[in-house]
């Protein structure tokens, strides 16, 4: 790994080593500032936290918005809850799909988009609904959705 | 004078632009040399008219929406500063036929009050509950709470006060409150509108929770997709602490509670309250064993008192009006009052508080005004993902926790998903069992296999080969997970899939009488 990341890296546990149970503050910490938990990141948070490896990397692989890829510069999360199937996920799904040219869980081979599944966003009154980098979209009619894609700037 | 214009920053709003109505309303506003003053409001629920802009006037508060930005230049043109007639407006909005005959105890300031502001939520009725709760003695506010009858609103429906009472008994050391914010089912966002729009009442609560029972360290567990529920949480608790409501000494009482935000990580099977506290103890979400019971051995192996979002924003109310106030609301053993979540297909999704007792249809129709689509509503789902799809027949049940559990439903948190006669009930079986696979912890076998094996009869089913054998098949599968099962994600999985089967058989191209034949 390279010297910044692991300085990073650091930092983070300094900041939170004292928190009980620091281990998900630090995961956050650590892919709120780099994009993703890199491989090495597991030695370094077990060491500091007296785990073994095998421990945390069985923390960071059980939950689902941990990352161990560096995501695209966009990261895109479609709704696939009840709800939101409810008027048209399904729709929604297959446009994003069709433009992007990916499946979830893949990025766009220019690195602009991350495509990632994801159920429910409390947005269930204003379905579909959808998450861009943070951002919530609601009412996502396929206007809608599509003047959202236009903005990430995919290359065809 | 500066007119006080309120615009939604609650994240439906915001789902559907009303950042950039407040920043279209800011420019033009300084363009016209009109003074306002531009509130960030919560949002009054009425989702379907979001953005929905506001504006004081001496008649009271006059609506705008649903605004987009580029209506801005004209609301200013007919004068809505000042309460002008536009195609837009809904006029005096506590008015309005969907907010007059709400019941709102735990919703009675959101959307109302600028959710940041410590003052408005005092001169709103905030801090007094903590208040009464300091000068009682801890016994006697357990019974209270007992006797309000407030159960637990995050689906489980245990009374809370049983819970607290338990902690409080436990001697220990340490003791913990934490607060279920994972509200992971879909048709759900109560809490999210809670602490998005009015974070005090929780931070109030939880903190009367603490008082009560002795607990000095409180922890919200938030789901990491609510990131502006998160943003809002921060800044209260801040102030909380600048205005000596939280820290060693709270409203001067010599007593001490914190209170710190821990993010979930996209996990549905920790909103599971023991899984919950192993993920805030920083392990995978895995599912306990019970008993220990957590308000007996917790967080840490702590007593803790875990509860729902809306189970603690209930409470300050409670200890504000009193308890018979409270119980006064609902019917049987279902007392107050619960916020329902209106959504999927549906023409007027939002929040509606009512008093237990009020029916389905009155919720659907009265309120939701029907599909979205226009088409007829064919089912809907209540409760979240292990929830029953309910059918049309049985919509004039009241909303009430054991008239649902007598017909195999679940009031759960309180979310209805609406569905129009174009969904397809047999992949929405499938969806349930995936979901369940997708989420499962692992612990049990038949949750973890179970789950799969379900997807692919369900698969084979549609396909239509031996439909016989096959349903048989799901049966019985669905039957071990019912029993087998060590938490519900597993253990009432199967009741979305029964639900679907027994009242659309048509859809798994199963005789539509095969329900007569079988009873
Ligand atoms: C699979 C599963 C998911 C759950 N998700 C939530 C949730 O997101 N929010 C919640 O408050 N309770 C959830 N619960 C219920 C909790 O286990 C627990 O009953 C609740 O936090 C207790 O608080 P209450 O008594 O105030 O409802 C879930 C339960 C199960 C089995
Ligand atoms: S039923 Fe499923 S989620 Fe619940 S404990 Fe068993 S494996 Fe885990
Ligand atoms: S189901 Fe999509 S936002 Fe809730």
């Amino acid at each position: 790994m390279d010297p910044e990341t692991s300085q990073r890296i650091e930092v983070v546990v300094e900041r939170l080593q004292h928190l009980p149970g620091a281990l998900l503050p630090m995961l956050h910490a650590i892919q709120d500032d780099l994009g993703y938990v890199p491989p090495e990141a597991v030695a370094q948070l077990a060491k500091a936290l007296n785990l073994s490896r095998a421990e945390v990397h069985g923390v960071v692989t059980f939950y689902h918005h941990f990352r161990t890829e560096p995501p695209a510069r966009h990261v895109l999360q479609i709704c696939r809850a009840e709800a939101c199937q409810s008027m048209g996920a399904e729709r929604v799904a297959t446009q994003v799909r069709e433009r992007l040219g990916v499946d979830f869980h893949e990025s766009t081979a220019d690195g602009a988009v991350t495509l990632e599944p994801v159920y429910c966003l409390g947005q269930c009154a204003c379905a579909p609904a959808a998450m861009l980098d943070g951002e919530v979209h609601g009412r996502l009619t396929a206007e809608r959705l599509e003047a959202l894609l236009a903005t990430l700037k995919v290359s065809p | 004078m500066s007119v006080r214009v309120f615009v939604p920053r609650d994240s439906s709003a915001l789902a559907v632009g009303a950042e950039a109505v407040a920043l279209a309303i800011a420019a033009e506003a300084a363009k016209r040399g009109e003074g306002i003053t531009l509130v960030r409001n919560g949002s009054r629920g009425l989702l379907w008219l979001e953005p929905l802009v506001e504006v004081e006037t001496a008649a009271g508060r006059i609506g705008y929406g649903p605004v987009a930005a580029t209506d801005v230049a004209g609301l200013f043109d007919a004068g809505f500063l000042r309460g002008g007639a536009h195609g837009l407006c809904i006029g005096k909005v506590d008015d309005h036929p969907y907010l007059v005959k709400q019941e709102r105890l735990c919703f009675a300031r959101v959307g109302v009050t600028d959710p940041l502001s410590f003052d408005e939520y005092r001169q709103n009725g905030g801090w007094r509950g903590l208040e009464n709760a300091i000068a009682m003695k801890p016994s006697e506010a357990v019974a209270g709470v007992i006797d309000s009858g407030l159960r637990g609103r995050g689906g489980a429906a245990f009374p809370a006060g049983i819970k607290w009472k338990t902690v409080l008994e436990t001697a220990a050391d340490r003791k913990y409150v934490v607060c279920n914010a994972d509200e992971g089912d879909s048709g759900t966002f109560s809490d999210r509108m809670t602490m998005e729009g009015d974070p005090f009442v929780l931070i109030e609560g939880m903190t009367i929770a603490g008082i009560v029972t002795g607990a000095t360290q409180g922890y919200i567990y938030l789901r990491s997709e609510y990131p502006h529920a998160e943003r809002a949480l921060l800044a209260a608790i801040d102030t909380a602490y600048d205005r000596g409501m939280l820290g060693p000494d709270v409203a001067g009482s010599g007593r001490a509670f914190d209170l710190e935000v821990r993010r979930g990580a996209g996990a549905y099977i920790c909103g599971e309250e023991t899984s919950l506290l192993e993920s805030l103890e920083g392990k995978r979400g895995m599912v306990r064993f019970k008993p220990p019971v957590p308000a007996v051995s917790g967080l840490f192996g702590k007593p803790t008192v875990v509860n729902n979002v809306i189970t603690f924003a209930s409470i300050p109310i409670i200890f504000d009006r009193g308890f018979a106030f409270y119980k006064d609301f609902g019917m049987g053993r279902s007392r107050g009052t619960l916020p329902i979540q209106l959504t999927g297909n549906i023409r007027h999704g939002g929040l509606v508080e009512k008093a237990f007792g009020v029916t389905l249809r009155e919720l659907l129709y009265d309120y939701g005004g029907g599909s979205a689509s226009g088409r007829s509503i064919r089912t809907v789902q209540i409760g979240g993902p292990l929830g029953a799809y309910v059918p049309e027949s049985q919509f004039d049940l009241p909303l009430d926790y054991e008239a649902f559990a007598a017909v195999g439903a679940m009031v759960g948190h309180g979310g209805i998903v609406v569905f129009d006669d174009t969904v397809d009930m047999a992949k929405m079986a499938r969806y349930a069992m995936e979901f369940c696979a997708l989420e499962s912890c692992g612990k049990c076998t038949p949750c973890r296999i179970g789950s799969t094996r379900g997807v692919e009869t369900i698969d084979k089913i549609i396909a239509g080969r031996d439909r016989g054998t096959d349903v048989a098949l799901l049966e019985s599968l669905c039957d071990t997970m019912l029993n087998g099962s060590l938490c519900a994600l597993g253990g009432m999985t199967p009741f979305p899939v029964l639900s679907a089967l027994k009242y659309f058989p048509e859809d798994f191209g199963l005789d539509r009488d095969r329900l007569a034949r079988a009873a």
